[in-house]
C-alpha cells in the first residue's frame, strides 16, 4: 500500500462485501426456495430462511421431475450436461491441439490458406448460423443424438489459437535437440510438446467445460426427446404457465443442480482458469 | 513470429489438420453459405418450393418496422449491458487491488458467475422479480413501486439487462483486476509522493493505462449482449412484452424457427455476420496497436 488511509480501505472493503452479498442473492435465495414446499414459496414474502424438505425437493427432481412441465428425470439431464461439456473441452483440445502442432512446427503448401479457414470460425458463435446448421445436422440424422449434440460446436479457434501462442513460446532448442537425438515429430510431440502443455490444457479444459455446460440454444434445437434433454433445456422446460403454475421448488432445485458443478470446476480449478482467460483473450 | 526450426512431412501435417479443417467445414463454412444462399430466396407458405428473389428479402427487412425496431432495441440493450458491466466491474476491481489481505478471497467469491448459464441467470432473476411471487417484487410494492415486468416493456428490459450484466461482471472484474496488478508500483508510489490522492491517480495513472483492457471489454460485452443473451432473454421475456426485448438474435430464432420464415432469417443471419465481422475487424485492429505498444 502506498499511504495509510485506513477509511478508505475500509469503504473498499465494505463496498467488496456488499458487492459479493449482492452478486450471491439470486443464488441464496434459489437455494431457499429450493428447500421449502410449494405452498410456503408462494406465500408472499417467501420465507428467507431455508426450509425443511431439501432431501425432499432434491430427490423428486433427480428422479421424476415436475408434474406439470417436464417429467423427465434431472438425473439423466445431468448425465447428458456431462457427457456434452466433456466431450466439448475434450474434443475441441484434442482437435486444436495437434492442429496447432502442424500450423507451428511445420510448413507445407496451404498452411496460410487453412490458418485462415480456422481463423474466422473466431467470429460466429452459434447463434448466428443456428437454422442452417441446424439443417445440416438433420440431414446428417444426427438430431437427438450426443455426436449431434456435440460435433458441431467443436469447431472453434479459441483452443487452436491459445496452444499457438504457446508453442511459439517454446524454447526453438528443444526441437532441435530432439531432432539431432534422432526423434521424429510425433515423438516430440508426445514427450516434449504434450508435457509442456500441461497448464494451458487445463485452463481450456475449465473454459470448455463451462461453455459445453452452459449451452442451450443449440440443444434446445436439436433435443426434442426429453431423454436426450441437458440440464440447462430442462428447467426451461419445467417453467410451463405463469408464476403460480410452477413447481418452484424443484425448478429452484434443478437450477441449483445446474449451476453448482461448473460453479465447482470454475473455484477448485481457479489458478489455471483466470490464467487460461486472461492469456486466450489476448 | 516463425519457428526456426520445423520438422518435414508430406503428409503428417494434413493429417493433423484434418479433424479441424473437417469439422470447420461441414459446420461452419456449408452452413455459413446456406445462410448466404438462403438469403436470396423465397419459400412458400408451406415450403413446398422456393425460388430466387434477388435482394428482396433484405429490402422486406428494412422495410418492416418490427426488425428496424429491433436494431434499436439490441443497441440499447447492448449498450446498457456493456456500460453496467464494466463500470460495476471496474469498481470492484479497483477496490479489490487497493485490499492487499484478502484480494485473493475476494476474488474467490466474485468469479463464480462466470460458470451460470445464461439461461439458469436468466431464470434466476425472473423468480426474484416474479410479477405475483417474487421476492424483490415484494419489497418494490411496498414503496409503492409498480413492478410488472409482464405488463411493462422497460421493466422487462431493465430484468433482461440485470440478468446479463450479473453473469458477465466477474469476467470484467477478472480482466480489470489482472489489468491493474499489472501497472507499477513505482509509478503509483511516485504519484502518491507527489500529494496525488487516491481518486486523482485512479483518474491519471490507472484509469489511461487500463484504455486497452476498457476496449478490449467494451468490444467483448458487446458481443456478448448480442449472442450469449438468448439464453437470458428466452429464459425470461422471450423478446416480450409487445417485442420491447426483442434483440436480433432472438428474432433471427423467432422467425426461422416459430414462424419458419427461412428467407427473412436467413437474411438477418447474413447482416449479423456482417455486424460481428465489423466487430471483430475492430479488436483485431485494436490487438495489433496494443502489442506495438
Amino acid at each position: 500500500m502506498v499511504e495509510n488511509r485506513p477509511g478508505l480501505t475500509v469503504l473498499c472493503h465494505a463496498g467488496l462485501l456488499l458487492g459479493i452479498v449482492v452478486i450471491a442473492f439470486p443464488i441464496y435465495v434459489t437455494f431457499v426456495a429450493s428447500t421449502h414446499r410449494l405452498e410456503d414459496i408462494m406465500a408472499m414474502p417467501m420465507p428467507l430462511l431455508p426450509g425443511a424438505e431439501m432431501l425432499h425437493n432434491y430427490a423428486q427432481a433427480l428422479a421424476a421431475g415436475t408434474s406439470g412441465g417436464s417429467q423427465a428425470p434431472v438425473w439423466r439431464m445431468l448425465a447428458n450436461s456431462t457427457v456434452m461439456a466433456l466431450a466439448i473441452a475434450f474434443g475441441k483440445i484434442a482437435i486444436s491441439i495437434i492442429a496447432s502442432f502442424a500450423v507451428v512446427y511445420f510448413r507445407f503448401a496451404l498452411r496460410g490458406v487453412f490458418f485462415w479457414m480456422i481463423f474466422v470460425t473466431l467470429m460466429l458463435p452459434v447463434e448466428v448460423r443456428i437454422i442452417p446448421t441446424f439443417k445440416v445436422v438433420s440431414d446428417l440424422h444426427l438430431l437427438n443424438s450426443y455426436v449431434g449434440l456435440t460435433l458441431p460446436l467443436i469447431a472453434s479457434a479459441t483452443a487452436t489459437f491459445l496452444f499457438r501462442q504457446f508453442f511459439l513460446t517454446v524454447p526453438d532448442e528443444l526441437a532441435e535437440a530432439a531432432r539431432i537425438d534422432g526423434a521424429g515429430p510425433m515423438r516430440f510431440f508426445r514427450d516434449v510438446l504434450l508435457p509442456l502443455s500441461k497448464t494451458s490444457i487445463a485452463a481450456l479444459f475449465v473454459i470448455q467445460f463451462i461453455y459445453g455446460w452452459n449451452q442451450y440454444l443449440w440443444p434446445l434445437l436439436i433435443t426434442s426427446d426429453e431423454s436426450m434433454y441437458t440440464v440447462v433445456i430442462g428447467i426451461k422446460r419445467m417453467i410451463v404457465g405463469g408464476d403460480a403454475a410452477n413447481e418452484w421448488n424443484l425448478v429452484m432445485a434443478t437450477a441449483m443442480l445446474a449451476l453448482v458443478p461448473p460453479a465447482l470446476v470454475v473455484m477448485l480449478m481457479q489458478r489455471w482458469f483466470v490464467k487460461g482467460l486472461v492469456e486466450a483473450e489476448k | 513470429m516463425e519457428k526456426r526450426v520445423v520438422f518435414r512431412s508430406a503428409w503428417l501435417p494434413y493429417a493433423l489438420l484434418a479433424p479441424q479443417i473437417a469439422v470447420t467445414v461441414v459446420f461452419f463454412f456449408w452452413p455459413a453459405f446456406q445462410a448466404a444462399w438462403y438469403s436470396f430466396q423465397l419459400q412458400d407458405a408451406f415450403g413446398l418450393t422456393t425460388r430466387f428473389v434477388g435482394l428482396q428479402n433484405f429490402e422486406a427487412l428494412f422495410a418492416d418496422s418490427y426488425y428496424l425496431a429491433s436494431f434499436r432495441t439490441t443497441a440499447i440493450f447492448s449498450l446498457l449491458v456493456a456500460g453496467a458491466g464494466i463500470t460495476i466491474s471496474l469498481l470492484l476491481a479497483t477496490m479489490a487491488d487497493r485490499v492487499l489481505r484478502g484480494a485473493l478471497a475476494y476474488r474467490s467469491l466474485l468469479i463464480w458467475p462466470y460458470a451460470v448459464a445464461p439461461a439458469v441467470a436468466g431464470v434466476l432473476w425472473a423468480f426474484l422479480f416474479a410479477p405475483s411471487i417474487g421476492i424483490v417484487t415484494y419489497f418494490l410494492r411496498r414503496m409503492g413501486i409498480d413492478w410488472n415486468w409482464i405488463i411493462h416493456g422497460d421493466q422487462a428490459m431493465l430484468l433482461v439487462v440485470i440478468a446479463s450484466v450479473w453473469k458477465q461482471i466477474s469476467y470484467n472484474f477478472l480482466f480489470f483486476l489482472a489489468g491493474l496488478q499489472s501497472i507499477p508500483r513505482s509509478l503509483i508510489e511516485a504519484a502518491a509522493i507527489d500529494g496525488a490522492g487516491p481518486a486523482r491517480r485512479f483518474w491519471t495513472i490507472a484509469f489511461p493505462l487500463l484504455s486497452p483492457t476498457t476496449f478490449f471489454l467494451l468490444v467483448v460485452n458487446i458481443v456478448y449482449a448480442f449472442f450469449d443473451t438468448f439464453g437470458v432473454i428466452d429464459a425470461t421475456t422471450q423478446g416480450g412484452p409487445a417485442q420491447e426485448t426483442q434483440i436480433l438474435v432472438y428474432k433471427v430464432y423467432y422467425d426461422g424457427v416459430k414462424a419458419a420464415d427461412l428467407g427473412g432469417s436467413s437474411a438477418q443471419s447474413v447482416i449479423l455476420m456482417a455486424i460481428v465481422i465489423v466487430l471483430t475487424a475492430l479488436q483485431f485492429r485494436f490487438v495489433e496497436r496494443k502489442v506495438q505498444y
